[in-house]
């Protein structure tokens, strides 16, 4: 197969999906009302709940959902090969993450913009809310150990990356001022701030930023991580509109400029596919295809990131329930096109066999360098757009650094709100000072981020991958068992969102177990306590929801029927 | 034709921005509004201010939406002796 050919597939069978299976579900599962008043109508305060136009929500409900992770699992699922990787992102975005982000925006809209995990402590048990949140907790701290790795593996790979990065704070800080402070409109300091962050990347190239190979027997990729995550503590101190908000309207520029450029390029150069269709020659050292593709690509075909995401901001402000259909269905099909970029680049940007082996020779190494692959690949395929292929692969760095950065922005701050509510709750007033507990989000993570990987501190940390694959959908799944579960009392079909459901649970499950015996073979204590205790929690919520489908429980009690 | 397209861009710009942090932002911003309404009635609601002379001048412009804020605050009726609103 041609290059070409799988990207028209990926967008035939994407909107194939979005106008057909999208809409059964919308008319059969759903029932979606026109007429209903959402909760952004209903308590409409300017604040919470605000009532959107559907491209305004769908576009920041989109770019809010794909990030880093979407292009790192695939770029790491490649290693058995483009096949299983692009079965399961087209498969997976269609009949998994399409109805997953779409129904826990419907199912929030209904239950008055209540998060995933206020709804499952009134759909299951008011444990499982307190199981969520221990869940979410394991999932922040791995996303700032594994995102922190991965900028750091990206900087001592393509150091050309390195000043575009930092002088993009400046210039996010100034977007920042101008709007808020001397209330500048947004179009021209962002238009100018894009041409800035461009022009820096063509510097990049010219000015490479390197720290020492080796300093105090760290290598430079475990210098950048405890960088990363020091900036990422001081950022999440910033007011958001200082530097987070207005980086993050530059990454949303960012994301469609490098699917444009990547997807032309595809179609322009129509490279040839060199990686194999099925790796038989998979490393002794990779795990087995099943299950642990299933957990290795969460984001980018089914992500229980995306429903906190749907539940917590976007249902509070869709106007009608019927736009829920464009905004969560449409938002996960973008991501898988995101996803399936990261395959054409890691599947057909490089020349030859040889040339794609580097990256892909061990396990350890498509850990850590899938997300480099991905680089240099994208880069390649920019290529075939004039564009010269070290300012492109700069550009493609830059860009996934900024997400990654983003995330552990946004992802830390959320840590330290967590921390505080646990410190409420168990009277230790001490963890709701923010200063203590930025100290300790920034602690845990390097701890997790230094010792994940003993015999590689710092630089090894991508090994927590699949773990963080499970624990997303981990949480995809109980918001999948939620969506069955209600279905189930309204008397509704119930095999859309079970068969999703079991899925999850059995892959998450295996991998988990796998997972383990590896820690338990490596001796790794770390891992094999947090491994343990996912585990248990994933038994635990299973256990729940099928306690909860004894009770018989009114529809009314779950769902707001009415017309509002 | 060209103005509309970009009136509308500018509109599409506008609220790609403030969407996502509008609830973060608006939220910060209540809370200072909440700091300075406080100060500035403090004297009425039994907390002596060295300055009351000078915000007493400010009193009118907090007295718009003081019924809003005092159900806020978890106050079901006004906490001033002389004012009632409710």
């Amino acid at each position: 197969m041609t290059s070409w050919l799988m990207a028209l597939i990926a967008f035939v069978v994407f909107f194939l999906g979005y106008h057909f299976y999208s809409r059964f579900i919308a008319e059969r599962l759903f029932q979606l009302d026109p007429d209903y008043r959402t909760p952004s109508r209903r308590f409409e305060d300017g604040v919470d709940f605000v009532p959107t136009n559907k491209y305004v929500l769908w576009g920041h409900h989109f770019t809010s959902v794909a990030g880093a992770a979407p292009i790192i699992g695939p770029a790491i699922a490649m290693i058995w090969g483009w096949g299983p990787a692009l079965a399961w992102v087209l498969i997976g975005t269609v009949f998994m993450a399409g109805i997953h982000d779409f129904g826990t925006l419907w199912i929030s809209v209904r239950n008055r913009g209540q998060s995933i995990g206020a709804i499952a402590r009134n759909v299951i048990s008011p444990r499982a809310l307190t199981l969520f949140l221990l869940i979410i907790f394991f999932l922040l701290l791995m996303v700032n150990a594994v995102f922190a790795v991965a900028i750091g593996t990206l900087f001592s790979t393509f150091p050309e990356s390195v000043l575009p990065y930092w002088l993009q704070i400046p210039i996010a800080i100034a977007i920042g001022f101008l709007v808020y402070r001397r209330q500048w409109g947004i179009v021209l300091p962002s238009l100018v701030g894009l041409a800035a962050l461009l022009g820096l990347v063509y510097a990049g190239t010219i000015v490479p930023l390197e720290l020492p190979k080796e300093m105090a027997g760290y290598s430079s990729t475990a210098w950048w991580v405890l960088i990363m995550l020091g900036y990422g503590a001081i950022a999440s101190r910033l007011p958001v509109w200082l530097l987070l908000q207005p980086r993050d309207f530059i990454n949303s520029h960012l994301l469609f400029v490098c699917l444009v450029l990547v997807y032309l390029g595809v179609f322009i150069g129509q490279p040839e596919i060199v990686a194999p269709m099925y790796n038989e020659a998979v490393p002794d050292d990779a795990p087995p295809l099943l299950p642990l593709l299933f957990v290795t690509i969460a984001c980018g075909a089914i992500s229980g990131f995306h429903g906190l995401v749907s539940s917590g901001t976007s249902s509070k402000q869709l106007r009608y329930e019927t736009d829920a259909r464009f905004v969560g269905y449409l938002g996960s099909t973008g991501e898988g096109l995101l996803a399936v970029a990261a395959i054409l680049a890691t599947a057909a940007g490089f020349a030859t066999v040889g040339d794609w082996n580097d990256h892909y020779g061990t396990w350890a190494q498509a850990s850590s360098k899938g997300i480099a692959a991905f680089v240099q690949g994208a880069g390649n395929h920019v290529e075939n757009l004039g564009i010269p292929v070290e300012v492109a692969t700069t550009f493609m760095s830059m860009m996934v650094v900024a997400f990654a950065a983003t995330t552990l922005d946004t992802s830390m701050r959320l840590q330290r709100f967590i921390l505080g509510e646990i410190g409420r709750q168990y009277r230790m007033p001490a963890l709701g000072n923010i200063n203590f507990a930025t100290v300790i989000v920034f602690l845990s993570c390097a701890a997790l981020a230094f010792f994940a990987d003993p015999n590689n501190p710092g630089a090894g940390g991508m090994v927590l991958w699949p773990l963080f694959g499970t624990t997303n959908q981990l949480t995809a799944g109980l918001s999948l068992l939620i969506l069955t579960l209600v279905l189930w009392h309204l008397k509704r079909p119930i095999i859309f969102t079970l068969v999703p459901f079991l899925f999850l649970g059995v892959m998450t499950a295996w991998s988990m177990v796998i997972n383990i015996g590896g820690y338990l073979a490596d001796g790794n204590m770390l891992l094999l306590v947090i491994g343990g205790g996912i585990l248990v929690l994933n038994v635990w919520l299973v256990l729940e929801g099928v306690n909860a489908l004894r009770h018989s429980r009114e529809a009314s009690e779950m769902l707001d029927m009415g017309d509002g | 034709m060209v103005r509309l397209w970009w009136q509308g861009l500018v509109r599409f710009y506008d609220e790609m921005y403030q969407a996502p942090y509008r609830r973060i932002s608006r939220r910060a911003q209540r809370r200072q509004d909440d700091l300075f309404r406080l100060m500035v009635m403090s004297e009425s609601l039994g907390i002596p201010n060295p300055v009351s002379f000078y915000t007493l001048e400010l009193m009118p412009f907090v007295l718009e939406d003081f019924h809003e804020w005092h159900q806020r605050m978890g106050m079901e009726h006004s906490p001033l002796e002389g004012f009632r609103c409710c």
